[in-house]
């Protein structure tokens, strides 16, 4: 934060909520191809990297023997995703079930983000910023790649092109093609732009509606940490600022405390959508 | 919120983390899933199996049991069998022996008072003779009275 002057609400949740990205400073179209979001690839890639490491380093040392507690935990995970997506997915599971584990372990670890202390990566990172000679005060930092709508979305979008991949793997490109035209309503020429639209809807509804869950929850959960750190920080040592304070303490333990369950849940959500579109892709209307 | 090519790299990534699972993270896991609940299936199926062969073997080990005790019923059946043969054989020939010993004894004692009959013949021919010689205060020809001595021996 701002050593010369503490930045008031707005200018911290604003502050907070700027991602560090190829520009440099905030991004102003809404959308604009040529930008990255520097700290969303970076967390989200190393987080990734950190799942697979882990979920590899159990695999390398499985045994049929009797299980570790580490092995018994990553199997524990392997079967409950094996289970679900044996029930959910009628074919082959070989891509499917692993893609599965590996967006629950992911998208687990990138909502567990939110857990840490709200300013401290943020602010280690201002501090390297100001070391390596630039101005603290545009060291913009997120943490929770899931808070970022492109990540979301980009994954949602990987679920929407293996949904097409196994269409049309499954049903054959003309098979794909028929169902498009002719379910939901039926096979009748009058019907076939009405079908295509609401294929078309759909696809884009599950799409949109996949990413922008995970990114709902994540950002509004983000948001709320900010609000009950705005809390704490108006601690001025009057009798009322403690007990905003206090406030902000106990707010932020019931809030972390829910949000484990949130970040699971999420997790789990969007692996369980994820197995549900692609298994749709594998059944014909 | 800004939408840009951050997107394409997360997609790229998520897609790369997802086959890098399918090759090195799922496949070995499974396998030592599918084996260690083929090890348990193996197991369990040894312990049945087990279980059937403890049931023979305690039949096997009650036929056995049974048969020794038949043949050991058997042994001393034909034992007391023997026993009381012996006993009977040996009865017979203490009765057997007792007999010859009592028909011995009986032929000698006849024998003896057939012995005794004839000293005593001699005897009283000696004193018939002498007495007589007594009372005929006659000497007597042995010779000429052989024959009636002889009768008189006889008479006795």
């Amino acid at each position: 934060m701002a050593a010369e002057h503490a930045p008031n609400a707005s200018e911290y949740i604003v502050h907070h909520l700027t991602h560090l990205n190829s520009l440099g400073h905030k991004q102003a179209a809404l959308v604009d191809w040529s930008v990255f979001h520097l700290d969303t690839l970076f967390w989200s890639i190393s987080l990734g990297l950190l799942a697979v490491l882990i979920l590899a380093r159990a695999a390398a040392k499985a045994t049929s023997g009797v299980p570790g507690r580490f092995q018994a935990a990553v199997e524990i995970l392997v079967e409950m995703v094996e289970s679900q997506s044996k029930s959910i997915v009628h074919g082959d599971r070989s891509f499917i079930a692993p893609l599965a584990l590996t967006v629950f372990v992911w998208i687990f670890l990138m909502n567990a983000m939110d857990l840490l202390p709200l300013d401290a990566l943020p602010n280690i990172w201002s501090w390297m910023f100001g070391v390596a000679g630039h101005d603290p005060h545009h060291a913009y930092l997120r943490v929770v790649p899931t808070a970022d709508l492109n990540a979301t979305l980009g994954m949602s979008l990987g679920v929407l092109i293996l949904c097409l991949y196994y269409s049309v793997k499954i049903k054959g490109f003309g098979g794909w093609m028929h169902e498009l035209f002719t379910a939901p309503f039926g096979s009748h020429p009058l019907l076939y732009p009405i079908n295509f639209a609401m294929q078309m809807i759909e696809f884009v509804a599950k799409t949109v509606s996949h990413g922008m869950r995970l990114f709902g929850n994540m950002y509004a959960g983000e948001l709320i940490f900010m609000l009950i750190a705005l809390m704490g920080a108006a601690w001025a040592g009057t009798a009322g600022s403690g007990l905003l304070w206090l406030g902000g303490v106990v707010a932020g333990t019931i809030w972390a405390i829910f949000h484990i369950l949130i970040i699971t849940l999420q997790a789990f959500i969007f692996m369980m959508l994820t197995l549900v579109y692609i298994g749709q892709a594998h059944e014909s209307h | 919120m800004n939408l840009n090519a951050t997107l394409f790299a997360q997609l790229v990534v998520f897609l790369i983390l997802a086959w890098f699972t399918m090759k090195f993270v799922w496949p070995p896991i499974m396998k030592a899933l599918d084996e260690r609940a083929g090890k348990i299936a193996d197991g369990l199926a040894a312990a049945d199996k087990a279980k059937t062969d403890l049931a023979h073997a305690e039949k096997k080990a009650s036929d056995e049991l049974r048969k020794a005790r038949e043949s050991a019923a058997e042994f001393r059946s034909g034992a007391e069998r023997q026993v009381a043969q012996l006993i009977e054989d040996a009865r017979a020939e203490g009765a057997r022996i007792v007999n010859a010993a009592r028909e011995a004894a009986e032929a000698e004692a006849a024998a003896a008072s057939q012995r005794a009959k004839e000293a005593l013949r001699e005897h009283v021919a000696v004193l018939a003779v002498a007495g007589a010689e007594r009372i005929l205060r006659k000497e007597i020809n042995a010779q000429a009275h052989a024959e009636l001595l002889t009768q008189l021996k006889s008479e006795l």
